[in-house]
């Protein structure tokens, strides 16, 4: 037998760049911690400006009648306020959450293309400079939906609809880049031992955001295209005239616009999914049927579209299948909530700020839900489409459920993502304030409705009680928004003057809790072996144990502390 | 029922009692409504007493539960008999808001079977087939409704109105709705639910008025500056008094015609342009 000696470890070095400091090393930066930060930051400013938009909106309605801003003003403070919402708040802030905490909750030190990550990024800041150049000159004013022709260029000359059409175009680049990068992180770079029935329900949540990503952004990217060359370059697309179709447009748009819906809901509940187990010291109840249930509604979530479409000239049959495909989705978004108050059930509720949020997400979520079905009966809709009830809707499931989230990830993660805590009495008060401005604002917004009151109106008449509910509306919109502004402060006060966090102040069971507070550049020195679906519970018995010496009842196989990863 | 969970009711549904098709939809609407509420008041209290009664306290230890597959399959089977049941009261719902029902004795008898151009399945006809046809024509940002009664082959010279449509009572009135720019929406709570006027396409809807008064309403999809503005109203009367409003309308467009005629050949023999189009 020939002898075999070891080869000798050879140590070779490659000159190393220095660490940039200062605001270089942000503009440069590929670190997908730093790209996450940059995410969150911009779009917050976003949704203040979406914000503001909202508040403008609210104070023309005050009282009927009113004169604060012209028919023209308005139209285009809701195609804003509904367009920044929505392409430069929700989709992009999960997005940056994401991108933070995908890695870290996988057991990665990057994404799988770092460099793809930073240019995502700063596709999404140069749409929305684009986008919001445009108030500059002439603001897009035909919704965010900007159905053709009214968005063609007979109807729409001034260019605030191309600055919507790139906004569009650069955002929706930005998505769909992310999303192949979060689709390849996940895929490939997961820590070992975790498996797919071991992934987080975050990281489903952002799984299948991705593929919804990657599937309908295209669609409207497409729309948007079209839109452009029916503008520009003579085409005829959506001109009935030359056999073009608006309906065209609002079947393309809306099978982006629905799958959408969901692109932005997904993420949130994979957050409470992650939130409610932390605070109530209990496993989530049902890990399988949650997931799965994330999964069905991103199926079903492409054969509902034209249920935006109840009210057009379209077959029955349509109809028909609609509204039965938008009942069925109904099904896994209840599995949902029934699951995490059962999460909840007999647990010991730790009230804090992020469980207040999930809370407060999930009681309100109900009603949007619920309001949802009434809209998916086509007759019912018939009443209640392109009405406050409609308004009503979409802000009880996307303001209380992706913005509620999003609040609650905020709270839940800043101590990971600056080693500070944010402050509980500031956190608490902007909490209570949200929940009732919201509920202030938006609920009789479903009685507007019901009454006959259309969205997108400028001004109505003082018949019945409208006057009196939309000042009730327009009160309960600047208590929301004082809210808001608590938490704002919270957060600059705590940047300061926060108590220090340390690696896992709420004893989570996710891995981004394993790394210091906040983590550093390469996240992990050693990347822990994956047991089960919440590894720190694992990792913080066998410190336990190691430390008291004495073995715990139910303690899993070593984990963490041993395993070199490098 | 009393008094005030009516008055509470009607605060909740939409607005109907004009024409059979809104009243369908609205006691379509209160079946959901009572569904939702049990739904509703029962997920709440749920989550309200977990809330109060699971706090952390002292000694207290979390359940260490991971689910429980006969209750997670029997709430998934529950919530779908519920939405199931809910799509079989509106298919039993469905014939009664969708196909209009002929008019009643003492309708107009305007209402004929000769005014439509050409089939369409998805226009609905009264069984008998008798219904007054009128063309709603959205523009920014006035309605136009076309009666029947075109003086010309090509389907000119046929009476119309601005913003206020005047129907007979008792009469069915079959609605073909139609766009010239932009898309508009056709609505008037009371009467029914709303249509879309969509450029290159028509929409069909109907409406059936037993009692004469004003119906009011207004364009639902945004379709520019004057959106808000674009309102429309139906003025149910007496068929005897719709005749006489329609001749008059005859009466006011012909005189006006001729007025322009006139205007026109004045111009062309001042300016010696010739024909001066009407703008």
């Amino acid at each position: 037998m020939a002898t075999y000696t070891a080869p000798a470890p050879i140590l070779s070095t490659r000159r190393v760049e220095p660490a940039r400091r200062g605001w270089t090393s942000w503009i440069t930066t590929t670190d997908h911690k730093r790209i996450g930060i940059l995410y969150i930051v911009t779009t917050f400013v976003f949704f203040c400006l979406g914000g503001v938009e909202a508040l403008m909106m609210r104070l023309q309605l005050g009282e009927p009648d009113n004169t604060v801003v012209t028919p023209q003003t308005y139209n285009q403070l809701f195609t804003m306020h509904g367009s920044t919402m929505i392409f430069l708040f929700v989709v992009p802030m999960m997005a940056g959450l994401a991108n933070y905490f995908v890695p870290l909750m996988i057991g990665a030190r990057d994404m799988a293309f770092p460099r793809l990550n930073a240019l995502s990024y700063w596709l999404l800041l140069a749409g929305g400079i684009v986008f919001y150049s445009s108030i500059f000159f002439n603001p897009p004013e035909a919704g965010w939906t900007s159905y053709a022709p009214l968005s063609g260029a007979v109807y729409s000359p001034a260019g605030g609809q191309d600055a919507w059409i790139y906004l569009i175009h650069l955002t929706g680049l930005s998505s769909i880049l992310g999303a192949i990068n979060f689709y390849a992180t996940i895929a490939n770079m997961r820590a070992r031992g975790m498996s797919w029935g071991r992934l987080p329900l975050f990281i489903w949540a952002i799984l299948t955001y991705s593929v919804l990503i990657i599937f309908a952004m295209p669609v409207i990217a497409a729309a948007a295209t079209m839109l452009l060359t029916d503008r520009h370059a003579g085409t005829h697309f959506f001109d009935p005239a030359n056999g073009g179709s608006p309906l065209l447009w609002q079947n393309l748009f809306w099978f982006f616009g629905h799958p959408e819906v969901y692109i932005m809901i997904l993420p949130g509940f994979g957050l409470v999914s992650e939130i409610l187990p932390v605070f109530a010291r209990k496993p989530i109840f049902g890990y399988k049927a949650i997931a799965a249930s994330t999964i069905a509604i991103a199926f079903l979530a492409f054969l509902t579209w034209a249920h935006h479409m109840f009210t057009a000239p379209i077959p029955e049959a349509i109809l028909i299948f609609v509204m039965l495909s938008s009942l069925t989705i109904a099904v896994p978004t209840g599995v949902k909530v029934f699951n995490w108050i059962a999460t909840l059930w007999r647990g010991t509720i730790e009230l804090r700020t992020p469980l207040l949020f999930c809370v407060g997400f999930i009681a309100l979520f109900v009603i949007g839900g619920i309001s949802g079905v009434f809209l998916a009966v086509f007759p019912v809709d018939w009443q209640l489409n392109e009405t406050y009830f409609v308004v009503a809707h979409i802000h009880f499931v996307l303001m209380a459920g992706s913005a509620f989230t999003i609040f609650a990830a905020i709270y839940y993660w800043f101590p990971k993502m600056t080693g500070r805590m944010l402050g509980e009495g500031l956190g608490k008060l902007s909490f209570y304030l949200m929940f009732v401005g919201f509920l202030t604002t938006f609920l009789l917004q479903h009685v507007m409705g019901l009454d006959g009151m259309p969205r997108r109106v400028y001004e109505y008449d003082d018949v019945g009680h409208l006057a009196l509910y939309n000042l009730i509306s327009t009160v309960g919109s600047f208590v929301l928004a004082a809210g808001v502004v608590a938490t704002i402060v919270n957060v600059v006060l705590s940047l300061k003057r926060g108590v220090i966090a340390g690696p896992d102040p709420w004893r989570a069971n996710t891995l981004e809790w394993f790394v210091s507070s906040p983590p550093p550049a390469n996240n992990f020195d050693v990347i822990p072996q994956v047991r089960s679906a919440e590894p720190m519970k694992d990792i913080r018995r066998e410190i336990q144990r190691r430390t008291l010496g004495a073995p715990v009842p139910g303690a899993t196989v070593p984990a963490g502390a041993t395993q070199v990863g490098v | 029922m009393g008094h005030l969970p009516t008055s509470a009711l009607a605060f909740f549904s939409p607005e109907s009692g004009g024409s059979p098709n809104a009243n369908h939809i609205h006691s379509l609407y209160e079946i959901t409504l009572y569904i939702a509420l049990v739904v509703f008041v029962g997920v709440e209290a749920a989550l309200g007493y977990t809330l109060l009664r699971f706090r952390a306290r002292k000694r207290a230890v979390a359940a260490q539960i991971r689910g429980n597959t006969r209750l997670e399959v029997g709430w998934t089977l529950g919530a779908s008999a519920v939405l199931l049941a809910l799509a079989v009261l509106t298919f039993a719902k469905l014939s009664s808001i969708q196909n209009p029902p002929n008019s009643s004795p003492g309708g107009s008898a305007q209402a004929a079977s000769g005014g439509v151009l050409y089939a369409s399945s998805e226009r609905k006809l009264p069984p008998n087939g008798k219904s007054l046809n009128i063309t709603v024509i959205g523009r920014q940002y006035i309605w136009q409704f076309v009666y029947p009664g075109a003086s010309e082959p090509d389907g000119l010279g046929a009476p119309y109105s601005y913003e206020q449509m005047v129907i007979p009572t008792n009469t069915t009135v079959t609605l073909d709705i139609v766009s010239e720019d932009v898309v508009h929406s056709w609505w008037i709570p009371q009467l029914g639910g709303k249509f879309q006027a969509v450029p290159g396409y028509h929409d069909y809807t109907w409406l059936k008025v037993a009692r004469p008064g004003l119906y009011r309403g207004q364009c639902a999809v945004l379709c520019g500056r004057g959106h808000a503005r674009m309102i429309a109203s139906v003025r149910a009367v007496p068929p005897a008094q719709f005749d006489a409003w329609l001749a008059n309308q005859k009466r006011l467009i012909a005189e006006a015609n001729a007025q322009a005629k006139l205007a026109r050949a004045k111009l062309g023999a001042q300016t010696g342009a010739g024909q001066v189009e009407n703008p």
